[in-house]
C-alpha cells in the first residue's frame, strides 16, 4: 500500500477523537465532579455555611468550584431497578426479536435471489420512515379509542387497556429494531452453504439435527451481533418509552433524559448514570461475544 | 468381472428436468452399478453426471423412473436413511469444527459410543495420512488436505458406496495424479462401490473398473476403460476419450470404408452398402512414413513437443490428421500416413454435431 494512502483515515481519525474521546471524557469528569462552594481563603464550605456567609458578606464571598466527588455514583445506585426494569424490558424484546426473525432470516437465506431482494426490501422499508412517526402510528393504533380496539369492539370483545403499559413499550421495541436482528441474521445464513447442509443430510442428520448441529452454530456470529445491535439501542431508549409507556414506565433512558433537558437538571448526575449504563452495557456485549466461543478466527471470517 | 456381483444400484428409465428449463437434465437413463465396483461418470459439463450423482445420493429427485438400492425403491427415501455418503465438490466440510469433529459427524448423529468413535476416527485418520492434525481447524488445512478429511469423513461411516463429485477438481496436478492412486488403494482395501464424477478422461481410464460416457443427458457409452478407448461406439465417446482423429467416410460394403480418396480394409462390418460413417483413428496408431504411392500423403504443418511424444499435425486430403510420434519431423515435409485395418474404427453417424476435429491437451484442463 501507498506510504501516504493511510492519511486518507484522517479525516474519520479526527472526528473520533472530537466526538467521540473527547466527549467520552467529558462524561467521564462530569460524572466524578461536583460545584462546591469555597470561601476567599480557599476553605470548602457545607451549603449552610455558603448560604450564611451570602447573607452576611454578598454573592462575592462565595466562589463555586468544581472538585472531586463519588457522590454522583452512590446516587446512581438509587436508580438501580430503573435499570434493571430497563434491562429487562429489553433482553425480553431482544429474546422476542430473536425467536421471530432467526426462522424468518433462515428461510430467506434460502429463497430464491429475486424474492430475497423482495423480503430484504420489505424488511428496510419501515426504517426509511421517521422513527418518530413511527412510533406515534403505534400510539394511534394501541390507545383506548385506538384502531386495534376499535376492530375489536365490531366483536364486542375489549377495549383493552393497551397504551402505557410494559408492554407497549416491548411491543415498540420489538418493532422498532427487528430489522437489526435480521439483517446481521440474514447475511450470516447467505454464507452457510447449501452444500454444508447437504454435507450433513449425507452424514445421517435430519432436519432438527443439521439444525442445531450446523446452522446454528455457523450462524452464532449473526446471533451475537443481531442481540448487540437490538439489546444495546433497546436498553437505552426513552422515546418508545415516553410515547409507549406514558409516564408510569420510566426506563434508565428517560432518567438520563430528564436529568440534561428535563426539571431534575443535574448534568453531573445524568453523566453518571450514563456511564454507568456503558459499564453495564459493556459487560452484556462481553457475555454475548461468549457466544462464539471465543473463536477469534471463526469470528474474522463469518463477520 | 464385476457383472458378476451383485446389483447394489440400479436407475431404471431415470428422466429429470429443472423446474426452469425446458431440455431434460436427464433423459431415460439406466444403470447398474455392482458391488465393490469403481463406476466413473464421465462427461463434459452439463451433461447430467452430477445430477445422476445427486439423485443416488438423495439430494434430487427424479421426475420418472425407479432408483433402486439392493432391488428396493428408494426414490423416496431422504438423504439421511440412506447408506451412502458423499465427498462433494468443494468439499463442504464444516467450518466451525476441527478435523476431529469433521471426521467424528456422522458417526455421532449415529450416536456411536464415544470411545468407538475416537478409534475409527483415528484409524481413517492413519488411512488418509492426517494422523496428528485433528486438533486444526479446517482453515489451517490445504486444499489437498481438506480433500481427504472429506474422504475420511464420508468413509468412516462404513458406506455401502461413496459418491465423489469432481473430488479431485481443485488440486494441482501432481496432487490429483497421487490422490487417483491413493483413492483407487482405499477403494481396494476397504471394499466399497465407488461412483466417481469426473470430466477427466484421464482421470477415469487410470481410476476406473467401469466408464460411463455422459453428454446431453444420454448415456453414450458404458465399458471397461479399455472397451470405452479401443471401441468408442460413437465420434463423441471417440473424441471425447482421448484424441481422436474423425474423418467422414463410406462404407461400400463390409470390411471396405472409403475415406479421404482412398478405399481402405477394415475390420468392421455390419453396415448398410455406401452407408455414411465416421471414421476414427487414433493419433498414435498412425506411423509417418515416407511419402509413397502406397499411403495416405501429406504436408506436415506444425509440429509440437508434448514431452513423452511429438504431435505432428498433417495436412492430408484436406483434413487435419493428429499424430503422436516419439520421432519428430520437419514443418512443410511430404510424409506418409501409415496404418493397418485394425486401427480403423468404423462407427454409426451420431447425431451430434462435431465440436471440433481433435482436441489438444484435454488432460491438462482443470
Amino acid at each position: 500500500m501507498n506510504k501516504n494512502a493511510k492519511w486518507a483515515a484522517g479525516p474519520y481519525l479526527l472526528w473520533m477523537v472530537v466526538f467521540v474521546i473527547v466527549p467520552l471524557i467529558l462524561i467521564g469528569v462530569f460524572a466524578f465532579t461536583t460545584e462546591a462552594p469555597f470561601d476567599l481563603e480557599g476553605n470548602r464550605l457545607t451549603e449552610e455555611e455558603a448560604a450564611l456567609l451570602i447573607e452576611e458578606q454578598g454573592e462575592d464571598a462565595v466562589e463555586n468550584k468544581t472538585v472531586f466527588t463519588l457522590n454522583h455514583l452512590f446516587e446512581v445506585s438509587e436508580y438501580l431497578p430503573v435499570l434493571l426494569k430497563s434491562a429487562w424490558l429489553a433482553l425480553i424484546a431482544t429474546a422476542i426479536c430473536l425467536i421471530i426473525g432467526y426462522p424468518m432470516a433462515y428461510f430467506m437465506s434460502r429463497f430464491r435471489r429475486e424474492w430475497q431482494q423482495v423480503i430484504q426490501m420489505l424488511i428496510m422499508l419501515p426504517m426509511w420512515m421517521n422513527f418518530l412517526l413511527r412510533t406515534y402510528a403505534w400510539m394511534t393504533l394501541l390507545e383506548k379509542n385506538g384502531w386495534i380496539n376499535r376492530f375489536l369492539g365490531l366483536f364486542d370483545i375489549g377495549p383493552f387497556n393497551m397504551i402505557n403499559t410494559q408492554g407497549a413499550v416491548v411491543l415498540g421495541m420489538i418493532y422498532n429494531y427487528l430489522p437489526f436482528m435480521i439483517l446481521p441474521l440474514y447475511s450470516v445464513m447467505l454464507k452457510i452453504e447449501n452444500t454444508t447442509i447437504e454435507a450433513a443430510q449425507d452424514l445421517g442428520a435430519g432436519s432438527v439435527r443439521v439444525f442445531t448441529k450446523v446452522v446454528i452454530p455457523l450462524s452464532m456470529p449473526g446471533i451475537a451481533s443481531g442481540i448487540t445491535m437490538v439489546f444495546v439501542p433497546a436498553v437505552s431508549t426513552f422515546i418508545i418509552s415516553r410515547m409507549l409507556g406514558g409516564g408510569t414506565n420510566m426506563l434508565i433512558g428517560d432518567l438520563i433524559d430528564l436529568q440534561f433537558l428535563g426539571n431534575a437538571y443535574n448534568p453531573n448526575l445524568g453523566a453518571a448514570i450514563s456511564l454507568v449504563l456503558m459499564v453495564f452495557i459493556i459487560l452484556c456485549m462481553s457475555i454475548t461475544n461468549q457466544l462464539d466461543n471465543g473463536d477469534e478466527e471463526m469470528e474474522g471470517k463469518m463477520l | 468381472m464385476s457383472n458378476s456381483k451383485n446389483k447394489i444400484i440400479e436407475l431404471k428409465n431415470v428422466s429429470m428436468t429443472f423446474r426452469d428449463s425446458d431440455t431434460p437434465v436427464l433423459n431415460n437413463i439406466s444403470l447398474d452399478i455392482h458391488d465393490n465396483e469403481f463406476v466413473t461418470l464421465l462427461g463434459p459439463s452439463g451433461c447430467g453426471k452430477t445430477t445422476t450423482l445427486r439423485i443416488i445420493g438423495g439430494f434430487a429427485t427424479p421426475d420418472t423412473g425407479d432408483l433402486l438400492f439392493n432391488g428396493k425403491r428408494i426414490n423416496d427415501v431422504p438423504p439421511y436413511k440412506r447408506q451412502v455418503n458423499t465427498v462433494f465438490q468443494k468439499y463442504a466440510l464444516f467450518p466451525h469444527l476441527n478435523v476431529y469433529d469433521n471426521v467424528a459427524f456422522g458417526l455421532r448423529i449415529s450416536k456411536v459410543p464415544e470411545k468407538e468413535i475416537k478409534q475409527r476416527v483415528m484409524e481413517m485418520l492413519e488411512i488418509v495420512d492426517l494422523a496428528g492434525f485433528e486438533k486444526r481447524t479446517i482453515d489451517q488445512m490445504s486444499g489437498g488436505q481438506q480433500q481427504r478429511i472429506a474422504i475420511a469423513r464420508a468413509l468412516v461411516n462404513n458406506p455401502k458406496i461413496l459418491l465423489l463429485d469432481e473430488p479431485l477438481g481443485a488440486l494441482d496436478l501432481k496432487l490429483r495424479k497421487e490422490m487417483q492412486i491413493e483413492l483407487k488403494k482405499i477403494q481396494q482395501r476397504m471394499s466399497i462401490t465407488f461412483v466417481y464424477v469426473t470430466h477427466d478422461q484421464e482421470e477415469a481410464l487410470t481410476m476406473s473398473d467401469t466408464v460411463v460416457v455422459m453428454n446431453k443427458g444420454e448415456i453414450q457409452q458404458i465399458g471397461t476403460p479399455q472397451d470405452i478407448y479401443n471401441e468408442p461406439v460413437n465420434a463423441f465417446v471417440a473424441n471425447f476419450i482421448g484424441e481422436s482423429n474423425i474423418l467422414p467416410g463410406i462404407m461400400h460394403r463390409d470390411y471396405l470404408v472409403e475415406f479421404a480418396g482412398n478405399n481402405f480394409d477394415c475390420v468392421d462390418g455390419g453396415f448398410e452398402e455406401m452407408e455414411p460413417v465416421d471414421v476414427v483413428i487414433r493419433p498414435e496408431d498412425i506411423t509417418i512414413v515416407p511419402a509413397s504411392d502406397e499411403v495416405l500423403n501429406g504436408v506436415v504443418e506444425t509440429v509440437t513437443f508434448k514431452g513423452v511424444h511429438y504431435e505432428i499435425v498433417v495436412n492430408a486430403y484436406s483434413d487435419y490428421w493428429i499424430v503422436h510420434s516419439t520421432k519428430s519431423a520437419n514443418v512443410g515435409e511430404v510424409v506418409g500416413l501409415s496404418f493397418t485395418p485394425e486401427d480403423i474404427h468404423i462407427m454409426k453417424k451420431s447425431e451430434m454435431p462435431k465440436i471440433t476435429r481433435y482436441t489438444v491437451g484435454r488432460s491438462e484442463e482443470a
